[in-house]
């Protein structure tokens, strides 16, 4: 799982190393990295429902690698957009605060960071698995506003953040659908 | 109870391993090729240079309105476009422009002017001597790049086609034909590709009309055959492939400016001041430097700031 996850990371240095990137090697980094996070995301979104309609219990293991590798392109990502903007926070401040593009994704990531902080089976019994299952559906706003920071960041054509929000809307949908009924 | 036989445990230890092994490295590179897949646009590749249409000279005499700065690598300004006529990825243009014909190509001269005509090129580009112009490009996406271009000022052309006295702005049309242009397939934007100046925009010598980079033949995916360089201006006023050329009394409806009025205005004059609603226009990534340089009012071409005395830039941006 790790390794898999990794790999992209891997092969975006490389890339960056062997100027595979292109012209503008730091917005291509910036958006690979961000299109990983998002899609890790989702991946670790559909764990549950997958195991509720299949049965297997394999998703719920890897449910917490994906959420985890999520949160660490997340964070690459953020961190390129700040050497983009050579590391000042005064723009940062001033993009957060006035473009709700970036508010979007400054927040996804923000509601992602509780979440890696309790990823640990020993958070689950601090919080008791309610309070902890109740905190992680955070998880969902955290993918809604990155959906919505790639549908605001994207030009014109705006096919691949709708696909992505189809998604996770469908994910959402299952979600609501299927709790009420007993866990296979 | 006997002991278990030490070779049996063995041979399922080695199963063990090989079928751990086996998961394991399914799962890292399906989970890999996936993310890869869905996430990974590497860059267009590099080709084969187009043919010179001038002597190349090096060191060129620098003109009035060159700039010194580094002039940007061939290879990127050939592959990193905006272009969607040839779809959205920055190296989309590069891949698939190939499919453009430009020659014959004929630019059409109408509207308020004294005699309309219907033009070949290259009798066109015979009628002035062609020029080098090293420019800054600003890109509205907030990267930047240093073209030398080669052409002919816009002023003679627009002159050549004695504009009458009504005539207040000038309308470029780019060409429409799908076949040639994959990207006008689909309805991302209202083509074909409409940019305009107010005359005296026009008529300001440092607007240009380029057929060539660096001494060679404009590639396809710079907007061969013809194209306009309005330095002062973000990229997207800067038309490409332009087939039609039109004096009008009206401000023309622009495409950018059509498609989202919010975001992108008529003008669309290079300034620091007045940020996109998504990111601050303060700075820029000059193509191939690592950090970020402040942007300049006018992208430093100063000597335009007489056009626009009256006009709030906030404004009319």
């Amino acid at each position: 799982m790790w390794t898999g996850g990794a790999l992209p990371a891997v092969i975006l240095v490389w890339d960056a190393l062997t100027g595979a990137l292109g012209a503008n090697p730091v917005q291509r980094a910036t958006l690979q990295s961000g299109l990983l996070t998002l899609a890790l995301l989702l991946l670790s979104l559909a764990c549950t429902p997958l195991r509720l309609l299949t049965g297997w219990t394999w998703p719920a293991r890897i449910r917490r690698a994906l959420g985890l590798l999520a949160f660490g392109y997340g964070t690459l990502h953020f961190l390129i957009y700040l050497y983009d903007h050579g590391f000042t926070l005064a723009v940062m401040q001033e993009d957060v605060l006035e473009r709700p593009f970036v508010t979007a994704g400054f927040l996804a990531l923000l509601l992602l960071l509780p979440l890696a902080l309790t990823s640990t089976p020993a958070s689950v019994r601090r919080l008791g698995f309610r309070t902890w299952t109740r905190l992680h559906r955070l998880a969902y706003a955290s993918a809604a506003l990155g959906a919505l920071h790639y549908f605001w960041g994207v030009k014109q054509d705006r096919t691949a953040p709708l696909v992505w929000a189809a998604v996770l809307l469908g994910l959402l949908l299952l979600r609501w659908y299927r709790p009420s009924r007993p866990m296979s | 109870m006997t002991d278990p036989d030490p070779r049996e445990d063995r041979r399922l230890d080695r199963r063990a391993f090989i079928r751990n092994a086996t998961l394991f490295t399914a799962t890292a590179a399906g989970l890999g090729a996936g993310l890869e897949l869905l996430t990974r646009r590497p860059g267009a590749d590099a080709q084969t240079l187009p043919e010179p249409v001038a002597q190349v000279r090096r060191p060129r005499p620098l003109g009035p309105y060159d700039t010194k700065e580094a002039v940007t690598p061939y290879r990127s300004v050939t592959t990193y476009n905006n272009f969607y006529e040839f779809g959205l990825d920055k190296g989309d243009p590069a891949r698939n422009a190939g499919s453009l014909r430009t020659r014959p190509w004929t630019v059409t001269i109408d509207g308020e002017v004294k005699t309309p005509r219907t033009v070949d090129l290259d009798t066109l580009q015979s009628w002035f001597p062609l020029e080098d112009r090293v420019y800054r490009m600003r890109c509205v996406e907030g990267w930047s790049m240093v073209i030398p271009w080669m052409g002919f000022p816009l002023a003679a052309l627009i002159r050549r086609a004695d504009p009458t006295g009504a005539a207040r702005y000038v309308k470029f049309t780019a060409l429409h034909d799908p076949e040639q242009m994959p990207g006008q397939r689909r309805p991302v934007l209202d083509w074909p590709y409409v940019e305009g100046l107010r005359l005296d925009e026009a008529l300001h010598p440092l607007a240009f009309m380029a057929v060539g980079i660096e001494g060679r033949v404009l590639p396809n995916q710079n907007g061969a055959p013809l194209r306009l360089v309005v330095p002062w201006k973000y990229g997207f006023k800067s038309i490409k492939s332009v087939v039609r050329i039109t004096l009008t009394r009206e401000m023309p409806r622009t495409t950018w400016a059509l498609a989202a009025p919010s975001e992108y205005g008529f003008y669309a004059n290079v300034n620091p001041q007045v940020p996109h609603p998504r990111w601050s226009q303060a700075t820029e990534r000059r193509i191939g430097e690592g950090g970020r340089r402040p942007t300049l009012l006018f992208n430093g071409y100063t000597q335009v700031a007489d056009l626009y005395r009256g006009l709030d830039l906030r404004r009319n941006f």
